[in-house]
């Protein structure tokens, strides 16, 4: 057992979890913030991105003891207060999600996507989002809300 | 009414209710579930297609500290606890029930498929749970798996008690004139067809939770769900586990269904047993590599069939002998699938005087196939609009103008396949598909790529579902072991605001959205004053779930039933607070109106009234506002459309592009076009998955699933497929209140055909088989 101390959404956290826990795990059952979910065991569908010091991670890749004393955000520390963060607005705005499943992933990869890449086109978001799958939309919805969120921000 | 400032009603394209938890992280799916004690079980899965086990060896996992308890299928049976069922019972040709092979939850004597239950091992931690799982030896004696579909009789039998593998030997219509229509036939166009095997891959995996209270002799399972009541009445009825009354079944939010989580599953019925064997609640969460291998999957045919045509390029007849795979075991509803929500659909938008299917349903050493998104009318749509389009290139006629030719354009219309058609305006959808593609352009277009060194195709597909499942009466004659009504319960409280409480489940679909539209517009009361109930045993008085693109026909009539009850009972009320005649109120916008008097009330006043029950006579009105519906529709409903694609193949490394793609869907009355719009768009994706990328292989000769994870199986990226250009042409559905037909599966129906036929006519071939990938394409292009 080790002892893993992170700074989550804002708030200093730690858990005492075996060596091989994964971040995801850690997240989800050690703090319970279930809204990082876990859709494969291959690191191929996303659902459990968050960021880890600003940058997205599929944290289902990386251990929990990686993280110490890192600086995570997860889906639950998008909003702030009760404003939801832009891409979490244009989410619910363009029906981009249907289950939700896979939606926190989404959300999170979104957010590193728009802030790495300036004037988003579609053909270069559903590229970016090769790391993220979701069986409900077929991404059209998905991209258009992203691209309406970039726009947002940048202005 | 759509032009009204903040509208919520039928019509209204407003945002999701549900979303705030979604987006925010706040959804509650089974595996966010935290039971106070709660262990963990983790599944022995065969490793071997067929065998025989001969020995299970618990000893070393039992000695691995936090390792509760390692239960078997011999433990099972001990306990009295019944195998899983199939809830619909065909008959073959000669009038004999279907042969359903032994089902049991954990294996006893053999195992039939790669993934199938041996053992579950029960663990303080997950983690503990599935060390000691890898720990359980298991002495398996090896037999010859069946795996090709084409050579299951002889084979060695899955089941003992189906000697050929033959499940059933079903036929629909009548053979005589269909080989009669043959005998006149200018024309026989001859197709033979696969309808590749699909994995289901809901994005959140199957779980479950089972939980058992000593004190008062009752379980509770958690589960991701689409239908729990049938889940509490299978485990209940058939299973044996507990009765009825002392379990309750929560399917919380669940992440995606498709069908795959309509059955009920070995791991729920295990969870639950277990719960009681050690005492504490007991959690499973599938691994995606376990959602691969045992959660159910789809299609899955091989088909013979030939269209006769007379001169004029009319049809004649439709003959089609089909294999069935339904795997190991027979699924809940895995006999269904490939009868009677397939060979029913074979006439789809068209006149056939005379249609004769055979379907064989066969079992394999590989997973269970059951419904997935369509069901049975993907299969049969696939079938039908490929060899309509191979009928026009033998032919030499327009695509588009021979399925014009054969339309059906009187209405309703009762075809040799047991459906009648209520409504429907084919040629609209199709002549404003062609519209919107822009089909008068095509050969510029097509010229265009050809300069380029591409080649262009463009594909049709005017698809008919039959949703709205189903009459009751009518499924029961037909085999089946319930009835398809749905219930409505609508409690209208003293404030005025209201919950529905439906037996419907949202697992995607927006109910929690759509459903209060309905509510919201019938009684003209703001959406936020209407809340959605579903999902629990002990909330909601019963339910059939959702699947079949159902809740909405039947659902959502259900609702409508029971909030006209609540309206006439809010009339009575009125009269007396009033006082005018009973007969003398109207309800409109929210009001209660005396006719011939400037009096009225709201429906607040009214809910409040009902309950203080102080202004009427409750010997002659009871007090309360609550009333609540089953409702069993007398008709199938009938979604159709047209779907078009364009393509753009390079020739040269096989290369695939969607051009363009158009959707023209009739679903009747819309509700809320945002969401049906998402609807069709993700069916799109999962029938363009089907065409291009998805596809289960097992390995013929040792029955291993080769496609067994996200690396191997190729699901749909947002970089594989375009936007959509979707449009909707409507007649409304005349056998119910709100005159809808479902958009739940149109997209996974029409759009596989589209694809392949437009492969097919841009490389001037056949056939191809799917998924038509870049190599298959390539090699159709080069004629290897």
């Amino acid at each position: 057992m080790i002892s893993v101390k992170t700074t989550v959404n804002g708030e200093e956290r730690s858990a005492d979890v075996e060596d091989r826990t994964l971040l995801v795990s850690y997240l989800r059952e050690h703090l319970r913030l279930t809204g990082t979910h876990i859709g494969c065991d291959t690191s191929q569908c996303g659902a459990c991105v968050v960021h880890v010091n600003g940058k997205a991670v599929k944290s289902c890749t990386m251990l929990a003891a990686q993280a110490e004393g890192c600086n995570i955000t997860t889906v639950e520390g998008l909003a702030d207060g009760d404003t939801l963060h832009p891409v979490q607005a244009a989410f619910r705005e363009y029906h981009g999600l249907q289950c939700g499943f896979c939606t926190p992933g989404m959300i999170m990869s979104a957010v590193d996507l728009i802030r790495r890449i300036p004037d988003l086109d579609e053909p270069t978001i559903r590229q970016e989002l090769e790391g993220n799958l979701c069986r409900c939309t077929g991404y059209q919805n998905i991209v258009k809300a992203i691209k309406s969120a970039a726009e947002q921000m940048a202005s | 009414m759509i032009s009204k400032p903040n509208f919520t009603g039928i019509g209204a394209p407003i945002q999701r209710k549900e979303d705030k938890r979604f987006i925010t992280g706040q959804g509650q799916y089974t595996d966010d579930i935290a039971r106070p004690g709660q262990v963990y079980a983790a599944f022995v899965r065969s490793p071997v297609a067929h065998a025989r086990i001969k020995e299970i060896d618990a000893s070393a996992a039992l000695e691995l500290e936090g390792v509760l308890a390692v239960l078997t299928g011999a433990q099972l049976k001990e306990d009295g606890i019944a195998g899983l069922i199939c809830g619909w019972t065909v008959q073959s040709k000669d009038g004999s029930d279907m042969i359903a092979g032994e089902h049991p939850a954990l294996a006893v004597d053999k195992v039939r498929y790669v993934g199938d239950h041996v053992a579950v091992v029960i663990g303080t931690t997950n983690h503990i749970a599935r060390q000691g799982a890898e720990l359980v030896g298991v002495d398996y004696e090896e037999l010859d798996p069946v795996v090709d579909l084409e050579s299951v009789r002889g084979a060695n039998p899955v089941h003992e008690e189906a000697a050929n593998n033959v499940c059933f030997e079903w036929e629909l219509g009548e053979k005589e004139p269909t080989d009669d229509a043959f005998g006149k036939a200018d024309h026989v166009t001859k197709l033979d067809i696969t309808n590749n095997r699909l994995i289901p891959n809901a994005m959140e995996p199957r779980a479950a939770i089972g939980e058992y209270n000593q004190a008062e002799d009752h379980y509770t399972l958690y589960t991701t769900s689409q239908n729990p009541h049938v889940a509490r009445l299978v485990i209940s009825a058939f299973v044996g586990l507990a009765p009825e009354h002392k379990l309750r079944v929560i399917a919380p939010d669940v992440g995606g269904g498709f069908g795959s989580k309509i059955f009920i599953y070995a791991e729920e019925v295990v969870c639950l047993w277990a719960a009681k064997k050690v005492g504490k609640p007991v959690k499973w969460t599938g691994e995606r590599s376990e959602a691969f291998l045992a959660d159910a999957h789809g299609r899955d045919h091989i088909s013979s069939a030939e269209l006769a045509l007379d001169k004029d390029g009319k049809f004649l007849g439709l003959r089609v002998k089909t294999i069935a795979n339904l795997g190991a075991y027979l699924s809940t509803f895995a006999s269904a699938v490939p009868t009677y929500l397939y060979g029913t659909l074979l006439s789809g938008q068209y006149q056939i005087p005379a249609i004769y299917v055979e379907v064989d349903g066969v079992y394999t050493n590989t997973a269970p196939v059951d419904a997935y998104r369509g069901a049975g009318r993907p299969e049969a749509t696939y079938l039908l609009e490929r060899i309509v389009e191979k009928a026009a290139r033998e032919l030499s006629i327009d695509p588009a103008d021979l399925r014009k030719r054969n339309f059906i354009d009187q209405f309703p219309y009762q075809t040799p396949v047991i459906m009648n058609y209520d409504v429907g305006d084919y040629h609209a959808s199709l002549e404003e598909g062609l519209e919107r593609i822009g089909y008068s352009d095509f050969e510029t277009r097509k010229a265009q790529s050809e300069a380029a060194g591409k080649k262009r195709g463009i594909g049709f597909s005017t698809y008919i579902e039959a949703c709205g499942i189903a009459p009751s009466a009518a499924v029961g004659s037909l085999g089946a072991g319930v009835g398809l009504w749905e219930s409505a319960e609508v409690r209208v409280n003293p404030t005025g605001n209201v919950e529905v409480l439906t037996g419907c489940h949202s697992h995607g679909q927006g109910h929690e959205t759509t459903f209060a539209q309905l509510v919201s517009h019938r009684f003209g009361i703001p959406i936020e004053s209407v809340e959605i109930v579903h999902g629990d045993t002990d909330k909601v008085q019963f339910g059939m779930g959702t699947y079949g693109s159902r809740s909405g026909a039947v659902g959502m009539s259900a609702i409508t039933v029971a909030c006209d009850k609540v309206i006439t009972k809010g009339k009575k009320i009125a009269a007396h607070l009033m006082e005018v005649p009973a007969d003398s109120v109207d309800f409109e916008d929210g009001l209660f109106l005396g006719k011939d008097s400037n009096k009225s009330l709201a429906f607040g006043e009214i809910a409040l009234a009902a309950y203080t029950a102080h202004g009427f006579p409750t010997d002659e009105i009871e007090p309360g506002l609550k009333e609540s519906c089953f409702y069993d529709p007398s008709n199938f409903t009938f979604p159709a459309g047209c779907h078009i694609c364009e393509v753009e193949i390079d020739p040269e490394t096989g290369e695939l592009d969607i051009a363009a793609f158009v959707a023209v869907d009739d679903f009747g009355t819309v509700i809320n076009p945002m969401i049906v719009e998402g609807q069709v768009h993700g069916g799109l994706v999962q029938g363009i998955g089907q065409a291009i990328l998805e596809g289960c292989t097992y390995d013929k000769e040792s029955g291993q699933l080769v496609t067994g994870s996200f690396m191997d199986y190729t699901m749909p990226r947002a970089d594989d497929v375009p936007s959509f250009d979707v449009g909707m042409t409507v007649t409304e559905c005349p056998s119910n209140p709100v005159g809808m037909k479902g958009c739940g599966e149109a997209g996974a129906i029409g759009a596989t055909p589209a694809v392949i036929n437009a492969i097919i006519n841009a490389l001037g071939v056949d056939s191809i088989e799917m998924p038509a990938t870049p190599e298959r394409i390539w090699r159709a292009a080069n004629g290897l």
